[in-house]
């Protein structure tokens, strides 16, 4: 697979800051780089370093003060709130560290929320969250309710809630910060097979340096800046 | 349709809560529907009225008579059919804890005016023909287990003395609201015993009902009846039935204006509380709502949810209340029917309890949708966890 100039995610020179009170706290500064089409990539650094806001501008789930993020060829940035709805639906899945699946929905309900805002028919539903549900080896879990799983399974849920859109990006946030260590082990084992098997685009933001090894490529933050070396 | 599944699963979330809540708009729609209907009671005089009757009366006050010369003279006006005339009587049966309402008239003349007043041909012609007579509706017959033959006797307060009727008729209202706890009985009665007792009060009536042959004349017969006895003694003023009835209400506007703020405050303070659990709710759930905008759900989906169940619990609170409205006004009716001449659920009470539970609804999930759907998707996702 080639990984030479075909940037699937384009950042350039952006800033973000955050207002408390009268202060204002600068978060991010001057981050420029690029992610490979079918790269997994690790976002690392300590508490406060920037790294799940820089996460959420690449979502497109919080908007930057400055600089430019271009995906797959399209500047988020300049989407409005409407269009860039429309743009996450097709092109970012989300993998929480909390898992965030709704509890009044059964497995399948919950993959196949995404779905809902897609033009396919019911009968197309049901088979792409039936093959995500499979993927993630819950096929025997689909109407149980999250209460019902463990926190693992709930994890492997959200991952099937992520890839069902096909996105063109994973976007996964302390994945396994809520997991004990098989289960966490069982989800980056399947975040390895997502980009290895199928190609896809992960940038993940953890803690743990031992999810950060399953990562093809580690970019460290320090106080909203990107460092060449971890400290 | 996924949404609707959503909001019904959302509803059932917090049972106790959710059930509270219906409870109170049960509650509210109930309290509602009966203020409601009490204060369509006032309003039955005057939906019963004719649009042909017309009342005329001492233009300085109802407590003073009229000649019944007048009666002549008011037939001759042009656009009269008949006339009538009566007295409130106020008499008292037992004690003042019994009131009813008991009135002198002219029978013949009034019944023909009074056609709701439904009364078996024998029975009418028995009332006309003996002066002593006198009629009751049925539910005053009902009240007091009486029949025709018995013996009534009235404490007369405005025509003092002892004043025994026999009960000659029994009659129905042609119509549900008709009133059927009323006594009738010959003002000629009245008349001769005073000319006995207390000769200056004889020869007055405190009313006249005249009827019009087209209601479109109404205001022209009233305008020359009045003509006819200006600058006289007694001067009159005409006006219609619904009018005179409006000018009873009047005197009693403040007692209604209470009853319908309070009928109306119950319906704010429902909306206050279901604003409160719409908003805890909305709350809670900020961060749900951030993992829908996530994945690109629209502000508009989230409104939609947060109104659906808001909506959902009020029409639910809704139809409960309306179901209980009807056992609830029939327990009033029976518990009060010697007092209350119809205790009738309208048609458009139940409109009102339906298009209030559809305010509520909406007004209540306004703040928190307008909250849940400006709530920014990071700041949704921190609160999580």
């Amino acid at each position: 697979m080639s990984r030479v100039n075909n940037p699937v995610v384009n950042i350039q020179g952006v800033y973000k800051s955050y207002q408390r009170g009268s202060q204002t706290l600068s978060v991010l500064e001057d981050i420029s780089f690029e992610i490979e089409r079918g790269e997994f990539l690790a976002l690392m650094g300590p508490s406060g370093s920037g790294k799940s806001t820089l996460l959420n501008l690449i979502a497109g789930i919080d908007k930057v003060d400055r600089g430019s993020i271009v995906i797959n060829g399209v500047d988020i940035v300049s989407l409005e709130e409407s269009a860039l709805a429309g743009w996450r639906s097709a092109h970012v899945g989300f993998i929480f560290q909390f898992y965030n699946l709704i509890p009044v929905l059964t497995a399948f309900e919950n993959v196949e929320l995404p779905l809902l805002l897609t033009s396919l028919t019911r009968r197309e539903r049901r088979e792409h969250a039936e093959a995500a549900l499979s993927l993630v080896s819950l096929e025997d879990r689909v109407e149980h309710y999250p209460s019902e799983l463990s926190g693992g399974q709930q994890q492997r849920v959200a991952i099937a809630r992520a890839i069902v859109t096909d996105p063109t990006i994973l976007v996964a946030d302390e994945p396994t910060g809520d997991l004990d260590r098989v289960s966490a082990g069982e989800i980056l084992d399947l975040m390895g097979r997502l980009n290895s098997e199928f190609g896809k685009t992960i940038i993940m933001v953890t803690h743990d340096p031992r999810a950060a090894e399953r990562a093809g490529i580690i970019r460290y933050l320090e106080k909203g800046a990107m460092v060449d070396v971890h400290p | 349709m996924y949404i609707l599944k959503i909001v019904l699963r959302n509803v059932l979330r917090h049972r106790l809560r959710t059930g509270l809540t219906i409870l109170g708009i049960t509650i509210a729609i109930l309290a509602f529907g009966m203020l409601r209907t009490i204060v369509g009671l006032w309003y039955l005089g005057v939906e019963n009225s004719a649009a042909t009757r017309l009342i005329t009366r001492n233009a300085i006050s109802l407590v003073f008579s009229l000649p019944i010369s007048y009666y002549e003279r008011i037939r001759q006006v042009s656009g009269v059919k008949t006339v009538s005339y009566g007295n409130w009587f106020g008499g008292i049966y037992i004690d003042e804890k019994h009131f009813f309402a008991n009135e002198a008239i002219e029978p013949k003349s009034f019944l023909e005016l009074y056609p709701e007043f439904v009364l078996p041909d024998e029975q009418k012609s028995a009332f006309i023909l003996d002066r002593k007579g006198c009629i009751v509706g049925r539910k005053l017959a009902s009240r007091y287990g009486w029949k025709t033959g018995d013996l009534i006797t009235l404490r007369g307060t405005i025509f003092p003395g002892q004043w025994e009727f026999v009960l000659r008729g029994i009659f129905t209202g042609a119509e549900k609201n008709t009133e059927e706890r009323v006594l009738l009985f010959h003002w000629d009665y009245l008349n001769e015993t005073l000319k006995k007792t207390v000769p200056r009060r004889a020869d007055q009536v405190g009313f006249y009902v005249v009827g019009v042959t087209r209601p479109e004349l109404a205001a022209q017969v009233s305008q020359d009846v009045d003509r006819t006895f200006k600058n006289s003694l007694a001067e009159t003023l005409t006006e219609t039935e619904k009018a005179f009835h409006l000018g009873f209400i009047a005197m009693t506007e403040a007692i209604l204006v209470v009853i319908q703020i309070v009928s109306y405050l119950v319906i704010v303070i429902i909306m206050a509380v279901v604003a409160n659990t719409m908003a805890m709710t909305a709350r809670e759930r900020i961060g749900e709502y951030a993992v829908f905008k996530s994945m690109g759900f629209r502000s508009r989906h989230i409104a939609g949810m947060i109104f659906g169940e808001s909506l959902l619990i009020c029409l639910i609170g809704c139809t409960f209340g309306i179901l209980l409205t009807f056992p609830v006004g029939s327990l009033f009716g029976d518990l009060l029917g010697n007092y209350l001449p119809s205790f009738e659920i309208r048609r458009s009470t139940i409109y009102l309890d339906i298009g209030f539970a559809f305010l509520v609804g909406i007004v209540a999930g306004i703040f928190p949708a307008v909250r849940a759907s400006r709530i920014r998707i990071a700041e949704g996702l921190r609160r999580i966890g």
